[in-house]
């Protein structure tokens, strides 16, 4: 099985995240939620050290993390691309967006593209509804997008 | 932290910015800002600016002048109803927490915000986020408890990020923490992030999920007042009911019922959104028509469309149609007409929606959503899914529409949670007001608003065409041409039905059949 952290990082994240949480009431979810940040999944890897080192089944953390759509098993790709497709933004064309976006980059809502530069993500409603249709890429919020300007918008990171 | 100091805090800070609230926020005359009082007004960062509007005034009040069954009398009188869609009465829900006798009880926000297309909870914790810290505290001090936690959806990094400062402001000066304004009375507060799942804004599926496990929800009662977070009396409120609680402790239950009606007392904040002009947050008094929000705050549909519906409540609620528009939003009222209040969401439709593509949407959404424990949930969305589907491509038939209705009504019978119990709701409601356009959809084979794909055989461009050029631009494959200001046409033989042209013409010049 492929792995995505090696034994240091391992390590680090036994250092720096579990044994800050070891001691508190229920610390599972921040846990996970740390190395989804940190290495942009949870990996069997990281489920493995989590059950050692705080006594919970493997198979309780993998339930955990299965259910949460939040969490990932492998990690996604380097830019992730968010067409928000919550009510408002459905009825202002979001399908439509999906649809350049999945033509534009070869690949389908919810999967990364082969280069893993891109990952399409399911994304139900960032907040900005009032401004639909909304993308998110990676940290940044665009609003009022069109077919017009989608493409435009992904150029940049194309290449970054 | 005494009452001279809180005073002190709001002089200086006054003295240095004397201007604060001078700030005008550009509002409809029939709008009342309660909830929204210090957004885009006050820095969110800074908590003297809370404190100079009589913020943290209060939890001092309550904690230093009345006795719990004071701060629940107050708030029971105020006829407060939570604001996270059920409209349950706050105070006598604190009540059973105050009653059941446990040393340990918990308060806990829930700042899921689920409802795809709403966004109210996240404007107050980003713009104001004392004001439901301060909720909680006096939330805390009514029922007994000292710890309070605040379900954030992880879509709102910027909302938990502000939370957290303030959080961190409030202990500073000792506003958080032990002993608070010397009366005994300790509370502190913290986040937990929620990881993208809907189901868990559910208070028993949030309360398995900041314990740790997988959020699904379970049987009530036992309710969360009697049994909750770590089997402890716990008491779970909306943000926007939190936002509510400083203020009617402040200014009296009365003063909270000069707003809104005698069953719903107070404001209500809803965010529009969708096909309407201007859209935004607003907040109107609870009794508002449904009218005066469209029309005169939302100005009425974009463009040269119609106003077609509004839908309400999001997955669990239903639409509202022209008909209503004289009717009053309040929490009964919505429900007799068989939507609900739901958290605010307000999503304007116009003539170019089709209604049976809404009620797949928000059945694709329960879908994905359904935790799975139950199974007239889990599979019963499934299947109402499967015949919308077939209706909207072309090969429902009339008896789809009846099975439909059973399904649905089965499902509201016997799931097990609030996710189950409304799902159908959506289908029921498109079915009662737009029963015409499912019948054109399975008889005629026809979807009257240009939608589903699969019912169109091709987009026509007719005569009011002005050779904007703008359908050119858009079509992916560039099957338009056409000179500017001169009729455009479509390569029919290359054109692959995406819709996006039908959509961009702002001059109604382009037709399906
Ligand atoms: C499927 C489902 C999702 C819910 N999502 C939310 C939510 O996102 N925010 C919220 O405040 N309440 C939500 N609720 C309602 C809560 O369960 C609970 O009733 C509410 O938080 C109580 O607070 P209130 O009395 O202040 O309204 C949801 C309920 C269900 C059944
Ligand atoms: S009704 Fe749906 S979400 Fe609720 S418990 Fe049953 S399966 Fe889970
Ligand atoms: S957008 Fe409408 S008016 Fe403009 S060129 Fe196309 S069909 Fe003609
Ligand atoms: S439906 Fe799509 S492909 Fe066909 S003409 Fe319109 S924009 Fe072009
Ligand atoms: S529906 Fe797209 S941001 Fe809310």
């Amino acid at each position: 099985m492929e792995e995505y952290v090696n034994r240091t990082q391992l390590q680090e994240f036994e250092n720096n995240v579990i044994n800050l949480y070891r001691d508190k009431q229920s610390p599972l979810m921040q846990i996970l939620q740390e190395s989804q940040k940190l290495y942009g999944c949870v990996p069997f890897e990281v489920q493995n050290l989590i059950s050692n080192e705080l006594n919970i089944s493997t198979a309780k953390i993998n339930g955990v993390v299965s259910f949460y759509s939040m969490f990932s098993l492998v990690p996604s790709g380097k830019h992730i691309i968010g067409v928000c497709t919550g009510t408002a933004c459905h009825v202002k064309g979001a399908q439509r967006l999906v649809s350049r976006v999945e033509d534009a980059l070869d690949t389908h809502y919810g999967e990364t593209t082969e280069d893993g530069q891109f990952t399409l993500a399911h994304t139900r409603c960032v907040g900005d509804c009032s401004k639909g249709a909304v993308v998110m890429i990676d940290d940044k919020m665009h609003s009022k997008v069109t077919s017009d300007n989608i493409l435009d918008i992904l150029e940049p990171y194309r290449k970054q | 932290m005494n009452r001279k100091a809180l005073e002190k805090i709001k002089n200086d800070t006054i003295k240095l910015d004397p201007d604060l609230f001078e700030k005008k926020v550009k509002t409809h005359e029939k709008e009342i800002r309660v909830v929204l009082q210090n957004c885009d007004i006050i820095d969110p960062e800074n908590i003297n600016h809370y404190i100079v509007n009589n913020g943290y005034f209060g939890i001092h009040n309550a904690v230093t002048s009345m006795s719990q069954e004071d701060v629940i009398k107050e708030v029971i009188d105020s006829g407060l109803r939570g604001r996270g869609g059920g409209g349950f009465p706050t105070g006598k829900k604190w009540n059973f927490a105050y009653k059941n006798e446990n040393e340990t009880k918990y308060i806990i926000c829930n700042a899921d915000e689920g409802d795809p297309g709403a966004f109210m909870d996240r404007s107050i914790l980003e713009k104001d986020p004392h004001s439901v810290l301060e909720g909680m505290m006096i939330a805390g001090y009514a029922i007994g408890a000292q710890t309070g936690f605040i379900y954030v959806r992880a879509e709102y990094p910027l909302a938990a990020q502000r939370l957290q400062i303030a959080i961190d402001a409030a202990r500073e000066i000792n506003i958080l923490g032990e002993n608070i304004f010397d009366s005994g009375f300790n509370f502190d507060i913290e986040i937990r992030l929620g990881a993208g799942a809907f189901v868990c804004g559910e208070e028993t599926a949030l309360i398995a999920s900041i314990e740790g496990y997988r959020g699904m929800a379970r049987n009530k009662p036992p309710y969360p007042a009697s049994n909750g977070l770590y089997g402890k009396p716990t008491i779970i409120n909306n943000v926007e009911t939190l936002a509510n609680i400083a203020q009617i402790i402040l200014k009296g239950s009365k003063w909270f019922r000069s707003f809104g009606t005698e069953a719903s007392p107070g404001t209500k904040v809803f965010a529009l959104a969708g096909k309407i002009k201007n859209a935004g947050l607003i907040e109107v008094p609870m009794g508002i028509t449904l009218g005066e929000i469209i029309n005169d705050i939302g100005h009425g549909v974009s463009n040269k469309r119609k106003f077609k519906a509004v839908l309400t409540g999001g997955p669990s609620g239903g639409c509202l149609t022209e008909a209503h528009l004289n009717e009053k939003v309040d929490f009964d009222n919505l429900v007799a007409l068989g939507s609900m209040m739901g958290s605010g969401g307000m999503i304007v439709l116009d003539d170019h929606d089709c209604m049976v593509d809404i009620a797949k949407f928000f059945l694709d959404f329960s879908v994905d959503e359904s935790c799975g424990k139950c199974t007239p949930c889990r599979e019963g969305t499934i299947q109402l899914y499967k015949i919308l589907e077939k209706i909207t491509n072309g090969t429902g038939t009339k008896e789809d529409l009846d099975k439909l209705y059973t399904l649905s009504k089965a499902i509201k019978r016997t799931s097990l949670c609030g996710l189950g119990l409304t799902a159908p709701n959506p289908v029921l409601s498109t079915l009662e007001y737009f029963y015409d356009e499912y019948l054109a959809h399975v008889v005629d084979k026809k979807c009257p608003s240009s939608t589903c794909k699969e019912l169109i055989n091709e987009y026509i461009i007719t005569d009011d065409c002005i050779g904007c050029t703008i359908c050119a631009k858009r079509c992916p494959v560039d099957c338009i041409s056409g000179e500017r200001k001169e009729l455009h046409i479509i390569d029919q033989e290359a054109c692959i039905k995406c819709g996006e042209c039908f959509a961009s013409c702002n001059f109604d010049a382009i037709i399906t059949l």
